[in-house]
């Protein structure tokens, strides 16, 4: 080995990709110390999620040249977390994850900032959102990802001929795993389908239905939740089951024994009424570790160009020897969430508090309980109270004025959606235009928006 | 103390007890403390694998410290294998840590036998020549060994394991074993007792789809000379004859009924991948052979006689619409059937241990037992030895691999034609050929910075002789891989070496707890579009 090695640097290996030009690039690509110094001190990531995959893809990201995170989960660390969420030890249990997890790689990874928010994900506003480059989802749970993916679609921006511009979207990765299987995928609202517009590949979770439970069960989670969704409010009338309560978990184990006995039904253990009762994944180490990887991976190469990305899903299934495949979805052009938003056509004189009705009839909305926001100010809050009587004297003002009297643009609403006869709370994108402005035309518009 | 169960709850609703028991005895070497040897025991001691021995001979570096989370500031200038191991004994105390300060490669040069001692072997970041070397030690002393290696937006996982047999492959779908085509006698005489016309409503929509089949099959074979349907439009028909006796719409247990009517039409007796396992050659056992041949020759014994061509049952059955009578009665008649077949099986298996001179109690009725339910899923893995593959590896296997449509990404030039190839195909033949150019220069082609003109027509030099070697004459890889590949100048980075040593870890437990399916062939990695591909060149 002839030739000396440069000065010794942390970043001998990452800078073989930021510093060199390639071939196999994005074709912004610009190699250079700059771009290494733009990862360390400008792009700012968040990771949504302490758990299994966040605290991979903490590490991950920490040495993949970002400096700047910020770490965001409600829970706190428990027994069970500790064969697979590697930052914490059995003397952390109780602590919050996210303060843990930005601890230790801080402590580990010098140079690297983390600022850990230990709150539900629907505490924090828009504007703390909009504050990132890239947001990495670590979640386990579809309506966390929803959430986050219909905040991170609000930013995106169209043009008047309903293009999204490109340098309003905020990219995302998501991962995802159970037992030796998980995916990961990347969404860029406005360019690649985001959450909402493949909902349907998280069908939902199967349930029993009631008779089976009461009247023939057959196996030993028919008693189980029997036990739980039944036998529970019989018994303890307006008291709430809390699955945390190992009292409350040891009688609906109790439960379920006599009733399989009753019925001559074998496997009731305490490790399976767990298991349904709080619908219990199974998880690993490795199978994070890999996920959470190719998304620092994919997070790393959107930022910096430095190769080319994931398009646009990743599955990864290693049951029955290694299957790996990458699935191309497409963008549903009507997706409420990432699409150009729903049309709201109105007159001048229609009040806050008839518009809000409105959107309880739209079709496309069926949203009721709203609470609008109009760039980034509160036009009309629910919640909390102290909110809602501030902004209450608005409902009898009409929209347009509340608007500034300009003719078309984005709201956004918040509320109860209520689809198939289930409710749900969601975010949508709504374009109102406003009918008859003298002067104003789909013309006019395309050169002054 | 954290109550183990309790720390492992999630982990144990995957391999059980068992699994976490075969980790616990396990003993692994890993070789090389890089990101990807360090994340690949991390995985495995969040585990509880049993022991672990770090081989490594080198000291942190700055480097180091960009690339491996288990390494920090306090760590520059110590030994890695060292550092690496505190750290990871800090992650599970009941897992016993060592470490050995020296160069894998020195090990396996000078002292082969150090390797006999453990269960399984991970290696990483090796060249081939050692790579070679390793995997003959291995085999001779029976243990079992996992390449893993990360080279800048590539890297590899290939097992190397004689043979390796798995009982619980427990995979995801599989056919269940209902014997609806093939009833034996108490299970038709328990449908016969259940009356399908039966006038009480709710009588009628909670009769077990396994009974209606059963019954409506044998009226079917009374008016079709004795055969079950066949035809596409036989098949319809029996449909037809099942819808006409529902009694309303709401009847799910017939709903279900034909939605399962594929397994009353499929062909019965064994598959073909249990045919190929009982017509091994191994299932001719001697006083060598392994408890799973002893078993497998018992199998084949009572397939043949009184297994009717068909394994034994499986004996659990899936949830259905059913009263609960009737269930928890069908529930039972299976396991009945399952626990009669077992111990025919199990009378074979001692028989078999008496004549082949070993010792009749020398498999546990568990085993067997566990054998039995299992036994249409048996699993047989055998690795053909690195040397072999690299020095013949079957032309038309790659050649194939080299025009797979699903990965045709990136165009190459063959015989002045333009073809569009697989990059993970490019990646299986650009690994081996740095390893050759290393050989030839001391350093990874783009290792260090400047010349990097001259390291790529290097490199482009040792790839068409490769590929000469090889037997694919003619054929050149495109100039931007190659490129590609220099610019990766053996960099390490860790997000792929996190997954690499994912990958490494997850067939380590595999393997190690006998159940599911170990990988078959060489996983390329492929970190340019994620599209990466399981290479298997026998
Ligand atoms: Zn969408």
């Amino acid at each position: 080995m002839a030739e000396a090695a440069s000065t010794p640097s942390k970043s001998r290996d990452l800078d073989k990709l930021l510093l060199r030009p390639g071939n196999l690039v994005d074709p912004n690509f610009e190699p250079g110390t700059e771009l290494r110094l733009a990862l360390q001190e400008q792009v700012k990531v968040l990771v949504v999620g302490a758990g299994g995959l966040g605290c991979e893809l903490l590490k991950d990201l920490a040495l993949s040249g970002f400096k700047n995170l910020e770490v965001i989960d409600m829970d706190r660390i428990e027994v069970t977390n500790l064969n697979r969420q590697f930052l914490f030890r059995l003397e952390d249990v109780g602590k919050p994850k996210a303060e843990v997890a930005a601890k230790r790689v801080m402590e580990r990874v010098k140079g690297v900032n983390i600022v850990p928010h230990f709150c539900r994900i629907e505490e924090k506003d828009n504007e703390f959102y909009s504050d990132f480059h890239i947001i990495a989802l670590g979640l386990d749970s579809i309506e966390a990802r929803s959430y986050i993916n219909a905040v991170a679609c609000s930013f995106l921006e169209y043009d008047s001929d309903d293009n999204p511009r490109e340098e309003t979207a905020t990219p995302m990765v998501d991962g995802g795993t159970e037992g030796f299987k998980g995916h990961a995928r990347v969404i860029k609202p406005g360019f690649t389908p985001c959450f909402e517009c493949t909902i349907w590949l998280f069908p939902p979770q199967v349930k029993f239905p009631l008779c089976t439970l009461a009247e023939t069960p057959r196996n030993a989670p028919h008693c189980i939740e029997y036990a739980h969704l039944i036998k529970w409010n019989e018994v303890h009338g307006g008291k709430a089951f809390d699955p945390d309560n190992s009292d409350h978990m040891k009688w609906v184990y109790d439960e379920a024994v006599k009733r399989a006995e009753l019925f001559g039904i074998p496997g009731v253990t305490y490790s399976l009424t767990q298991g349904v009762v709080k619908n219990i994944i199974p998880a690993i180490a490795s199978t994070n570790a890999i996920i959470s990887a190719a998304c620092a991976l994919e997070t790393l190469k959107i930022v910096s160009g430095c190769s080319k990305t994931l398009s646009n899903y990743l599955t990864y299934n290693g049951v029955e020897g290694l299957h790996t495949k990458v699935t191309e979805f497409v963008r549903d052009k009507d997706c409420l969430v990432c699409g150009p938003g729903v049309l709201v056509e109105l007159d001048t004189t229609v009040t806050l508090q008839k518009f809000i009705d409105m959107l309880e009839e739209h079709p496309k909305l069926l949203m009721s309980k709203a609470s609008i926001r109009y760039r980034g100010k509160n036009l009309y809050m629910q919640a909390p109270p102290v909110l809602e009587e501030m902004t209450r004297s608005n409902l009898s003002l009409p929209l347009y004025d509340l608007m500034d009297k300009v003719p078309k643009d984005i709201l956004h609403a918040t509320g109860t959606i209520n689809k198939d006869n289930k409710k749900s709370s969601g975010l949508r994108k709504l374009r109102v235009v406003f009918k008859g402005i003298d002067g104003v035309t789909d013309m006019d518009m395309a050169g002054g928006a | 103390m954290a109550e183990p169960k309790t720390k492992y709850d999630r982990q144990l609703r995957i391999w059980g007890e068992q699994g976490q028991a075969a980790l616990e005895k396990a003993s692994i070497c890993l070789l090389n403390c890089g990101p990807t040897g360090s994340e690949t025991l991390k995985n495995l001691v969040l585990g509880g694998v049993g022991s672990i021995t770090i081989v490594d001979g080198s000291k942190v570096e700055p480097g180091d410290l960009g690339n491996n989370f288990m390494v920090d500031e306090s760590s520059l200038e110590q030994s890695k294998a060292k550092c690496v191991c505190s750290f990871l004994q800090e992650l599970n105390d009941a897992v016993k840590a060592k470490f050995i300060e020296e160069y894998p490669e020195a090990l396996i040069n000078t002292n082969p036998s150090f390797f006999s001692q453990f269960t399984l072997v991970v290696a990483t970041q090796l060249v081939e020549e050692s790579m070679v070397k390793l995997d003959r030690i291995c085999r001779e002393a029976n243990v079992m060994l996992i390449f893993a290696r990360s080279y800048g937006l590539t890297g590899l996982v290939r097992i190397s394991v004689k043979e390796h047999t798995v009982i619980e492959s427990k995979p995801d779908h599989f056919l269940d074993d209902l014997r609806l085509n093939n009833p034996w006698p108490e299970l038709r005489e328990f449908a016969e007792a259940i009356d399908l016309n039966v006038q009480d409503p709710v009588a009628h929509k909670h009769i077990p789809y396994v009974v209606i089949l059963v019954n409506m099959a044998d009226e079917w074979r009374k008016s079709h000379g004795g055969t079950l349907p066949s035809t596409r439009e036989e098949k319809r028909e029996f449909k037809e004859l099942l819808k006409a006796r529902m009694v309303s719409m709401d009847e799910d247990n017939y709903k279900e009924a034909i939605d399962a009517s594929f397994k009353l039409f499929a062909t019965p007796g064994i598959g073909s991948d249990l045919l190929q396992i009982i017509n091994d050659s191994c299932a001719e056992v001697g006083s060598s052979s392994s408890d799973f041949w002893v078993m497998v020759a018992a199998l084949k014994e009572f397939i043949a006689n009184e297994g009717g061509r068909e394994a034994p049952l499986e004996g659990s059955i899936p949830d259905m619409t059913s009263s609960t009578e009737h269930y928890v009665n069908l529930q039972k008649l299976y396991q009945a059937k399952s626990e009669a077949d077992f111990l025919v099986i199990e009378q074979r298996v001692r028989n078999i241990l008496k004549k082949i001179g070993k010792d009749p109690d020398s498999i546990t009725k568990a085993t067997i037992k566990s054998f039995c339910k299992n036994a249409r899923k048996l699993k047989v893995c055998r690795y053909r030895p690195v040397e072999d593959e690299y020095n013949n590896p079957s032309l038309p296997e790659l050649q194939k691999y080299l025009t797979d449509e699903d990965y045709r990404s990136i165009s190459i030039d063959c015989c002045q034609e333009k073809h569009l190839v697989s990059i993970a195909v490019g990646f299986y033949i650009l690994l081996r050929a740095v390893d050759r150019y290393a050989a030839n220069f001391n350093s990874f082609p783009g290792q260090f910075d400047g010349g990097m003109d001259e390291d790529i027509s290097r490199l482009k030099t040792t790839a068409v002789s490769l590929l000469n070697d090889l037997g694919c004459n003619g054929l050149t890889l495109t100039e931007d891989l190659i490129n590609e590949m220099c610019r990766f100048g053996a960099a390490e980075l860790h997000a792929v070496a996190a997954i690499i040593g994912g990958i490494a870890s997850q067939e380590v437990i595999k393997l190690i707890t006998k159940q599911f399916v170990p990988l078959s062939g060489t996983y390329i990695f492929n970190g340019i579009d994620q599209k990466s591909q399981l290479l298997t060149l026998y």
